[in-house]
C-alpha cells in the first residue's frame, strides 16, 4: 500500500517506512515559530520545567507581528521578554517588524520542503503550501519543544481534494477554501490533514497555495499538505534536487476524496460569524458595508495587493468607506512600493498601514464600533474578533474586497 | 475516580476567542484574564462559575485560536472537567498539558440542562438525571500528562526537579 504525502514526511523524519495514519511518534522537529503575543507565556514555561539550555537555537524563529506597531501601553512587554529571552539562550533568528510570522517563516527562507514545523499560532498550518508538515501548539507544548527539539503526534489520516481545469476570471485560490470549508463544516477535518491535489493546484503560485495552506485549520485541519515542484524550489531557494519525493501515492490509504472543476467554482464569502457559513457573492450583493480590510497572512501578498491595485486603478473608494490595506511583510510592501501598486492603492483612498496582523486579530489598525460592518480579507469572522460583538464581519478574496471598497456595498469583481 | 458537580451549558463551536478574546491576552496573568473568560457570548458567566461546576458543550468545542490562555483559564476557575460532543485539536492537547480533564459524549450535551448536576466516573460513564452515558477512557500518553499534573510538572521530573 502506498504512503499519503504526511505519511511519507514523517517516515522520512524517522528515518523508517513502518509509520502509518493513527501511529503516536515522537518526531524530530526541523523548526519552530514563535510570535510576541505569547513568547512571554513560553519563556515562563520553559524556565517553570527547569531547562536551562535551548535544543538547537538555530531552528527558534521568533516574530514580532500581532503587537506591531503597539497599541496599548502593556505591549512593549512582549518585546522586552522576547529579547531578554532571545539574548539568554542565543536565538538570532528574530525578526521585530518585518511582517506577519505565517509570511515571513517561508518567505525568508525558514521552512523547506520535507520539513516538521510547529509555531504558537493555529494559522501553522500556511507552510504545507511548500510541502512541510506543519502545525500550531500551545505555549506549554512549545516550551517542551524548545528543551527537547520532540514532539509527539497522532499521525493524521489525510482527506484527498482534488482540484482539475481553469479557474474564471474572478476566481481566487481563497474561494476554493472557503467553498472546500463551507463544504466541510468547521470541523469536517477535525484531527486530519487536508492533501491537495489536481491541474488547477499545480498551477497555482505559492503564493495562493499558502493562501489555501492558512485556512485548512478553519475545517479543523491538523495539516495542510502540497506536492512540492520547481516552483516550491525557486520559492524555497533550494534545487530541485533537495525537494524530498513527498507526493501522495495513487494506492495511498484516503479516508476521503473530494473533487471540484474549477470552472463551476464562484466567488463566495464567509458570513458571520462562522467561517463555514458559506455563500456566493451574488446571494449577498448590495448589502453595504462600512470598511474594508485586505491584508493578513492569508491574503496580503504581493498578488493579492496587484489585484486590489488593478480593480480600484484610476477609480475611488466609495464615500464613508474605509479601506485599510496591510501588506503582510515589509518585502511585500517594498516590492508593492516598486510596482506601482502602494501609489495606485493610494491614489484610490486606501489606508495603508505597516506589516504586521493589524486588524485581523482585532489589536490595531481600524477597530470597529457597534453594528459596524466589514468585509475582510484574512481567516475569521469569530464575534467579537475585529471590535465589539455585533460587528458583522464577512470573509472573502482581495478581488471581491477590493470590487465592494469600490462600490460601497458586497460586489461581483468584474475582470 | 468520581466527581460531581453542577453544569453550564454551551452550544457549538465555542471558539477560543469567545473563552478569552484577543484584547485580554496582554493582561499580566491568568488571574487578570479570567474574570473576561466567554464575555462576548455570556458576559456574566466567568463571575458565575464556583469550583467545581462543569461545563457541557456542543461540538468543536475550542476551535480557533491556539491561545492556551483558554483551557489555563477554565482550570483557573476551578472548573472540574469539560463534557462535549467534539474538541478542537489544538485547544485538546492545551487541555491536557494543563490537566484539564475532557470527555467526549454525542449525547449528553443534547439532553443537558444548565444548573443541573452531572456525576463523572473517570473513563467509565457519566450520570444524569438517573441516565449512564459510557465514556471512553483517553488513550494511555495523555493520560499519564494529566496525572503527572500537566506537560510542566512531566517535565520538571524529566529535568530532575520533582
Amino acid at each position: 500500500m502506498g504512503y499519503t504525502s504526511i505519511e511519507k514526511i514523517i517516515n522520512n523524519n524517522l528515518k523508517t517506512d513502518l509509520v502509518r495514519a493513527n501511529d503516536i511518534v515522537t518526531v524530530n522537529v526541523d523548526r519552530v515559530m514563535i510570535h510576541d503575543i505569547f513568547i512571554p507565556f513560553v519563556a515562563d514555561k520553559f524556565e517553570e520545567m527547569g531547562f536551562t539550555k535551548i535544543w538547537d537555537p538555530d531552528k527558534v524563529v521568533l516574530i514580532y507581528d500581532h503587537l506591531v506597531p503597539t497599541s496599548r501601553v502593556e505591549d512593549v512587554r512582549h518585546f522586552q521578554i522576547g529579547d531578554t529571552f532571545a539574548a539568554k539562550y542565543g536565538i538570532k533568528n528574530v525578526h521585530r517588524s518585518d511582517g506577519i510570522c505565517h509570511q515571513l517563516m517561508t518567505e525568508a527562507g525558514y521552512v523547506k520542503p520535507g520539513d516538521i514545523v510547529f509555531g504558537t499560532d493555529s494559522h501553522t498550518t500556511t507552510y504545507g503550501s511548500v510541502g512541510a508538515f506543519s502545525s500550531g501548539v500551545g505555549y506549554t507544548e512549545m516550551a517542551a519543544i524548545l528543551g527537547t527539539g520532540q514532539l509527539w503526534v497522532k499521525v493524521p489520516e489525510t482527506i484527498k481534494v482534488i482540484i482539475d481545469g481553469k479557474l474564471p476570471e474572478n476566481v481566487m485560490s481563497k474561494d476554493i477554501i472557503l467553498r472546500l470549508i463551507g463544504d466541510l463544516g468547521t470541523d469536517g477535518a477535525n484531527y486530519k490533514a487536508l492533501e491537495f491535489t489536481g491541474s488547477t493546484v499545480a498551477n497555482m503560485s505559492t503564493a495562493s497555495c499558502m493562501t489555501i495552506a492558512n485556512m485548512a485549520v478553519e475545517a479543523g485541519a491538523k495539516a495542510a499538505i502540497f506536492t512540492p515542484d520547481e516552483k516550491t524550489a525557486f520559492y524555497c531557494s533550494v534545487s530541485l534536487n533537495d525537494v524530498p519525493e513527498i507526493s501522495g501515492d495513487e494506492d495511498a490509504d484516503y479516508i476521503e476524496e473530494i473533487h471540484y472543476w474549477a470552472e463551476d467554482l464562484v466567488p463566495v464569502m464567509a458570513c458571520p460569524s462562522s467561517v463555514d457559513k458559506i455563500k456566493p457573492v451574488t446571494e449577498l450583493l448590495g448589502t453595504p458595508i462600512d470598511q474594508v480590510f485586505i491584508g493578513s497572512c492569508t491574503n496580503g501578498r504581493l498578488e493579492d495587493l496587484e489585484i486590489a491595485a488593478r480593480i480600484l486603478a484610476d477609480k475611488k473608494v466609495a464615500d464613508y468607506v474605509k479601506l485599510i490595506v496591510t501588506p503582510a511583510s515589509r518585502e511585500v510592501y517594498k516590492q508593492a512600493a516598486k510596482n506601482g501598486i502602494i501609489e495606485a492603492l493610494t491614489k484610490a483612498g486606501a489606508i495603508i498601514t505597516h506589516p504586521g496582523c493589524g486588524l485581523c486579530c482585532g489589536r490595531s489598525g481600524g477597530i470597529l464600533s457597534e453594528g459596524e460592518r466589514v468585509v475582510a480579507t484574512n481567516n475569521r469572522n469569530f464575534l467579537g474578533r475585529m471590535g465589539p460583538p455585533s460587528v458583522e464581519i464577512y470573509l472573502s478574496s482581495p478581488a471581491v474586497a477590493a470590487s465592494t471598497a469600490l462600490a460601497g456595498h458586497i460586489a461581483l469583481p468584474e475582470l | 475516580m468520581k466527581i460531581e458537580g453542577r453544569i453550564w451549558v454551551l452550544g457549538d463551536d465555542i471558539d477560543t476567542d469567545i473563552i478569552i478574546p484577543t484584547e485580554y491576552l496582554a493582561l499580566k496573568s491568568i488571574e487578570d484574564m479570567k474574570k473576561f473568560a466567554f464575555s462576548p457570548l455570556r458576559p456574566e458567566l466567568a463571575g458565575s462559575i464556583r469550583p467545581g461546576d462543569i461545563i457541557v458543550a456542543g461540538k468543536n468545542f475550542g476551535c480557533g485560536s491556539s491561545r492556551e490562555q483558554a483551557p489555563e483559564i477554565i482550570k483557573s476557575l476551578q472548573v472540574s472537567c469539560v463534557i462535549a460532543k467534539s474538541f478542537a485539536r489544538i485547544f485538546y492537547r492545551n487541555a491536557i498539558n494543563n490537566g484539564l480533564l475532557l470527555i467526549e459524549n454525542a449525547q449528553l450535551p443534547d439532553v443537558a440542562t444548565e444548573g443541573e448536576n452531572i456525576t463523572v466516573s473517570i473513563g467509565e460513564f457519566a450520570e444524569y438525571q438517573g441516565v449512564r452515558y459510557e465514556l471512553s477512557p483517553l488513550p494511555r500518553n495523555l493520560m499519564e500528562i494529566i496525572e503527572a499534573g500537566g506537560l510542566v510538572a512531566a517535565m520538571r521530573k524529566r529535568n530532575g526537579l520533582e
